[in-house]
């Protein structure tokens, strides 16, 4: 302490009056808190729980999903509602802390009494508040792709699975690009580890030797990839056409990019298909020398469809912005929404247990010009976009599957999932059901 | 060992408090006017926790001025050695139902468990491990830097370091906990459902009764002799070498015991929010428990755990309330206690009874601005 | 010449679709990936005096088509002509759809335009177009690379030419074993990567010509294994420039000030969102200049930062002098609300800072591929520390500085106005954070978050270097990056800085004060 500090005596009186004031205000907000049904009494409102970062270091992406879930629920005010009654969000930030997912989850749902929540993105953020919506029992509908080995009755993962995403795209770069040396690189957390064992797997089963695959990890927002870029250039110099697979987490892929192109590698030397690199990541680079680029995803912005015109016309007006792009985990809440609302409809209440049993089937137009219908296994059915990233930030839609695919939820390529099903219709009501053993392991309801 | 008033409030306060929670949340029906939500119960808790984080920083920045910006390491250590005795009680009931093998560790083709897992099924040695396994970090750690008498900034920065290594340390999946996911899905603990109301209500009660018990050991050595010569050191760590103390010792014991009440708040807070990850590493989170203590009152035991409960209290408000502009209400806040609460909001008490004398001395303004 | 058209006769022969594609055209307008390719192939082998024109306009997607087939060529300024007759085309746009490319239409794009452009007049584009053939090494290239030989006269050019001859015959597997041991030989003699992968395709074959193949792998290992251990001093340099970048605005708050600056990544990310601004002032209304928006940025951050640097310190940091610890409390805060603030005015996503024309691409230099952006940022942190340096050293302003931190209260009897000078210490300190920002917006991303990823390290390089001592920070800020680069290829990324990071608290365990200890009573303050 400095010496010329004023005595304290002084101007202590003032100061508790400060302190007594933030006290007070402290205790009346915990009394509203702490007493929701009675003080919030919802009228005619049914309670739509949003639970994505609004800060931190997530903020980056599930902002976007925020606001895309706050247009959806105003579009359906304006058609009058559910069941009679307006939607109303309730929206919380839990700041990108994993601990902070769990309580705000358990607040919207025992406080705020939320009939379903939107919500999460990444893996970790999902396994935090899934103990949560088991035991209270509600639903949430998680929208972006992920790893799989996953199947809770509680959780509708309108997001792609691993066979919905990755498959597809090492298919394409296979058939097209004669592709026959493969880099994976991620960032080391659950979702590159898993879908890397997966690739390693499959690209096996179609005879690639293990000489040629090359699997590199990364920590989280990593920022320095000099040497990575150069060992990629360096196994992609062994005569045989190379293709990276890139599962690298969204902060770290700007400056990866930047390396790409900056040591001249050209989408025509060595592709790079991404799984996490979207509109709203490219809007963040140059990307005149990544043209050519990959992505896999199940829905672009240039999806040239009436229906796809319509959300981004809606969705720019809404943000006010004309440059706000759209991305694929949108469009997952755009069908999780319209999934929900014809579920709760179908059900003629919000009671999970009712709602849980009447989403499986149901099933609504998506952005791509087909429909998505919810599985038995909570998932629901997509088609797989290829795109090329071109000059404007855009993808070019190279390759389209022919259908739908239909997710796998327990992945065949791993050892201990291959025979896993998970199935939440009437009679076997399991979300990890062998079918070897006719047990099941996990998941199941008591 | 006198007891003051503002001690004797506290533990009431603490204790009673935790109490009431508990008992309205199990004696009374979910709808009646007095039932305590369990979502309230398990925030309480996870406050208590936090606050023996803070009573941790307190003593060692408050009474010995070392400003550690790496605690949390210990707090996180703790919880991963309660997470692990948890992880282990899940048994078959894992999504691949392989007895020994957590999920995650099936998952990344592990055949067994690795060693530094074994005894974390008994509940005793993991316990013992919450407590130890930080002690170790912090005896090692702080024999080095104190023996070499790193002080000041330079000690802030290694702590800070430290946390950091750990942080990325335990974000790779090799390390075999669990990577960036952690440790989650937790089923039982000692028996008894972890997320059922009643065995929430008995660790909010169990987390105030440890608080209080090291709110009362806190006291003890800060009030003994030992805790005399802490302040000395703390407050012109020369003069007192010169004296024929020898500050690294006293130093180091009660870092090491800093680090221990740290462990045992991490190991409780991790049932009650149902998960553990490195980011409870992150730098940030260490920096947020020194806020918590500015913000109580540094020097005062009773205003760390009066800062921490407010900080988080306030956390949580407004990041309901206020979703959008809730950095701004936060950041506000600690500015606000810095420019005009210097002494955070204990120092509004101490002003107005001023039973005690000024704590800080002019020779201790000055070594301040060394340990600084 | 008779001989030459022969072979460009057999070549088309040879090619598997020729025959069947009579009309390039009609290939491009077919809306079918394959068939486009097709159609460029057939195009620049057609001799169409167009070809290079459609085909470089396809390249820049600028090539569009009718429904009839009409194949029209667009403008800058969206205007449309015919891609055949050149006349400016007058009907309704409204049908004309874009040729779309993927990958392999690329290649050939590439190839093409290559076989094309080497009798171009000027020699660098026929540099370039050489090693666009070299990429493509494509057998069909062979002819027209002759008839190039034939008339080149620049030496180096030719040898481009060589080169891509060498790869075109080693891809050929028809070839004359004689020429193909002499194009082993010539790619080896290149050396590079390119040419590794080359002639490591050959693997697995027999013969000579294979065993001379894989000799010259061995041969191009080793040399390239030499070069890495000179890539990685630089990927070190690298590293360590932007760390000493981004630490040396913090050497001044912190080192020299005392102020525990959490805020000190937000000033980073404000000059980083200063040349945001800047370049989209720009790209409105002065495109003339675009090129040189990073040059107006860097002024621009640094008076930005150090305005808010001296606002800050005005009305915050003043009250707590001599509370450092308090100056962490209050600075974390403010932290907080700037990213806030930024959050707000520019929303939570990235924004896009392009990076110029002269400052995008590598240089090869040997066996080293040196990208042009990080060299440039090299050099920019060395003149900032230097002028930081001199600026510390010789200017009035300087000097004040240094004496009020070195004893306030002399000072101030000497009649310096300290709290002036406190204010503007403490803008600089945050001037040269914002340049950083400038800098780092050409590697990272530009978001809130920015700061948040530079604010540890920047602390460790200040504490490892000294506190106080600006040499320090660069020598240490260079060590750290060194050693992490060296650490990365054996240990992998996270666990080569994990090892970092132990190094650096054993090394303050040893030395209590970094590498550059202040002397004097400073010391024990």
């Amino acid at each position: 302490m400095s010496l010329d500090e004023p005595s304290l005596s002084r101007r202590g009186l003032g100061r508790l009056g400060v302190a007594a004031a933030t006290l007070a205000a402290f205790g009346a907000v915990e009394a509203t808190t702490s007493k929701p049904a009675a003080a919030q009494a919802s009228g005619g409102t049914i309670k739509v729980g949003i639970l994505h970062s609004l800060s931190g270091t997530m903020a980056i992406s599930e902002t976007t999903l925020k606001d895309v879930m706050l247009m959806l629920i105003e579009q359906q005010n304006a058609k009058g509602g559910l069941l009679g009654k307006k939607l109303e969000a309730v929206v919380v930030d839990p700041a990108s802390n994993w601990p902070l997912f769990a309580e705000k989850a358990r607040q919207l749902i025992s406080v705020d009494k939320v009939a379903a929540v939107f919500g999460c993105w990444t893996s970790v953020s999902r396994k935090s508040v899934l103990p949560v919506f088991e035991e209270l029992n509600s639903i949430l509908f998680y929208p972006v792709q992920y790893e799989g080995q996953e199947c809770s009755r509680n959780v509708f993962y309108t997001g792609a699975a691993p066979n919905q995403q990755a498959i597809p795209a090492v298919d394409y770069l296979w058939n097209e690009n004669k592709v026959k040396r493969w880099v994976l690189a991620g960032t080391d957390y659950v979702y590159p580890r898993t879908t890397n064992q997966i690739l390693e797997a499959y690209l096996k089963s179609r005879g690639v030797a293990q000489e040629d695959i090359l699997i590199n990890y990364t920590p989280f927002g990593h920022s320095d990839w000099q040497n990575i870029v150069a060992s990629i250039k360096k196994f992609g110099s062994a005569g045989k056409k190379t293709a990276v697979v890139s599962t690298i987490n969204g902060d770290a892929n700007v400056p990866f990019y930047k390396e790409l192109g900056n040591q001249g590698i050209k989408a025509t030397d060595i592709p790079v298909v991404a799984f996490s690199v979207g509109e709203e990541e490219l809007a963040g680079i140059d990307t005149k020398p990544l043209v050519g680029h990959l992505a896999a995803w199940n829905y672009f912005e240039s999806v040239d469809t009436a229906q796809n015109k319509k959300f981004i016309d809606t969705w720019k007006k809404f943000t006010k912005n004309p440059k706000r792009t759209t991305n694929d985990p949108m469009e997952a809440h755009y069908i999780g929404f319209n999934q929900w609302i014809k579920g709760v409809e179908k059900a003629g209440t919000t009671d999970p247990d009712a709602v849980i049993d009447a989403l499986i089937g149901v099933s609504v137009p998506n952005l791509s010009g087909g429909f998505s219908t919810i599985m038995s296994n909570h998932h629901i059915t997509k088609p797989v976009l290829i795109g090329e990233i071109q000059g404007n930030g855009q993808f070019n839609i190279v390759s389209q599957t022919p259908g739908l695919v239909v997710a796998q939820e327990w992945s065949p390529y791993v050892a201990d999932t291959k025979d896993l099903i998970g199935d939440w219709r009437a009679p076997l009501k399991c979300g990890a059901f062998n079918v070897k053993t006719g047990t099941c392991t996990a998941g199941k309801k008591v | 060992m006198k007891l003051d008033l503002t001690g004797w409030i506290t533990i009431t306060l603490v204790l009673g408090v935790a109490l009431v929670l508990a008992l309205l949340n199990q004696m009374t029906a979910p709808g009646s006017a007095l039932h305590v939500p369990t979502y309230v119960v398990a925030l309480a808790g996870k406050y208590l926790c936090f606050a023996m984080l803070a009573l941790a920083v307190d003593l060692v920045w408050g009474f010995a001025g070392i400003l550690s910006l790496g605690h949390a390491a210990f707090f996180a250590l703790g919880g991963y050695a309660m997470g692990m005795y948890l992880m282990r009680q899940i048994g078959t009931r894992g999504v691949y139902g392989n007895p020994t093998l957590p999920d995650f560790m099936v998952f990344l083709g592990w055949d067994h468990l690795p060693w530094y897992w074994y005894g974390f099924s008994w509940f005793g040695f993991a316990m013992l491990m919450a407590i130890l396994v930080p002690a170790l970090l912090a005896g090692v750690f702080g024999w080095l830097a104190f023996r070499s008498r790193v002080t000041g900034v330079y000690l802030s920065i290694i702590t800070q370091a430290l946390t950091y290594a750990l942080l990325l340390a335990f974000f790779r999946n090799d390390m075999g906990f669990g990577g960036n996911n952690g440790l989650t899905d937790f089923k039982d603990i000692l028996g008894f459902n972890v997320q059922a109301d009643a065995t929430r209500s008995a660790l909010l009660v169990i987390s105030a009764l440890l608080l209080c018990g090291q709110f009362l050991l806190a006291r003890f050595v800060v009030d003994s002799r030992f805790g005399k010569i802490l302040i000395a050191v703390r407050d012109t760590e020369s003069r007192t070498r010169f004296l024929g103390y020898r500050p690294e010792s006293y130093k180091l014991v009660v870092w090491v015991l800093s680090a221990m009440m740290a462990g045992i708040g991490g190991a409780l807070y991790v049932p009650q929010v149902g998960i553990i990850n490195p980011s409870e590493f992150a730098p940030g989170n260490s920096i947020e428990a020194v806020i918590w203590v500015a913000v109580g009152g540094r020097g005062t035991l009773v205003g760390a755990i009066l800062g921490a409960v407010l900080v988080n209290f306030g956390k949580t408000w407004f990041t309901g309330a206020l979703p959008e502009i809730w950095l701004y209400a936060l950041g506000a806040m600690f500015i606000f206690v810095t420019l005009f609460l210097p002494r955070g909001v204990m120092g509004l008490f101490r002003a107005r009874t001023r039973k005690e004398p000024e704590p800080e001395s002019p020779a201790a303004a000055a070594a301040q601005e060394v340990t600084g | 010449m008779p001989r030459l058209m022969v072979l460009l006769l057999l070549v088309g022969l040879c090619w598997p679709f020729a025959s069947r594609a009579d009309d390039p055209l009609a290939e491009l307008a077919s809306g079918n990936f394959n068939t486009v390719r097709q159609g460029v192939e057939d195009l620049a082998l057609s001799g169409n005096a167009h070809a290079a024109a459609i085909i470089s306009a396809l390249q820049n997607s600028q090539l569009y088509y009718m429904p009839d087939g009409t194949l029209l060529l667009k403008a800058d300024d969206d205007s449309f002509t015919n891609a055949i007759t050149g006349e400016a085309f007058t009907d309704s746009d409204d049908e004309a759809k874009a040729v779309r490319v993927n990958n392999s239409v690329r290649s050939a794009i590439d190839a093409a335009l290559g076989s094309l452009r080497l009798f171009d007049k000027d020699p660098a584009v026929r540099v370039d177009a050489a090693e666009a053939v070299f990429n493509a090494h494509d057998p069909t290239a062979i002819p027209a690379l002759d008839r190039a030989l034939a008339q080149e006269a620049d030496a180096s050019v030719k040898r481009r030419m060589e080169q891509a001859r060498a790869a075109a015959v080693i891809s050929d597997p028809d070839a004359a074993e004689k020429d193909r041991l002499a194009a082993v030989a010539e790619l080896r003699a290149r050396g590079d990567q390119a040419s590794r992968s080359l002639l490591s395709s050959l693997a697995g074959q027999t013969g000579p010509v294979a065993d001379a193949a894989a000799a010259a792998v061995v041969s191009i290992d080793w040399v390239l294994q030499l070069w890495s251990v000179g890539e990685s001093v630089f990927y070190g340099v690298s590293l360590g420039s932007v760390l000493l970048l981004a630490a040396a605005g913090l050497a001044i708050t912190f080192g020299v000030m005392g102020v525990i600056n959490m805020a000190h990544g937000e000033m980073v990310m404000i000059g980083a969102y200063t040349t945001f601004v800047v370049q989209q002032f720009m790209h409105a209304h002065l495109p003339a200049v675009y090129e040189f928006s990073l040059l107006i940025a860097v002024p621009l951050a640094f008076l930005v930062s150090g305005g808010v640097g001296v606002v800050v310190e005005r009305s915050l940091i003043r009250w707590l002098y001599g509370r450092p610890l308090e100056t962490l409390l209050a600075t974390w805060g403010l932290s907080l609300v700037l990213q806030q603030v930024v959050r707000s005015l520019f929303g939570a996503n990235n924004q896009q800072v392009d990076t110029p024309g002269w400052m995008s691409g590598a240089i090869q230099l040997g066996g080293l591929t040196l990208t042009l952006n990080r060299l440039y940022i090299i050099l920019f942190a060395f003149l900032v520390v230097g002028a930081l340096m001199a600026a510390l050293r010789y200017t009035p302003l300087g000097l004040r500085m240094r004496a009020v931190t070195q004893n306030r209260r002399m000072a101030a009897a000497m009649g310096i106005r300290t709290p002036w000078i406190d204010a503007l210490t403490f803008g600089l300190g945050s001037g040269v954070a914002g340049i950083a920002g400038v800098a780092l917006s050409q590697i990272d991303n530009v978001s809130p978050n920015l700061g948040q990823g530079y604010i540890i390290d920047s602390f460790m390089v200040v504490v490892f270097g000294g506190v106080g001592n600006l040499w320090g920070t660069v020598v240490g800020a260079l060590t750290l990056g060194i050693v992490n680069k060296f650490l990365e290829p054996i240990a992998g990324a996270v666990l080569g800085k994990i090892v970092v990071l132990v190094l650096l608290i054993l090394f303050v365990q040893r030395n209590p004060r970094g590498m550059f200890p202040l002397k004097g009573r400073a010391v024990e303050a």
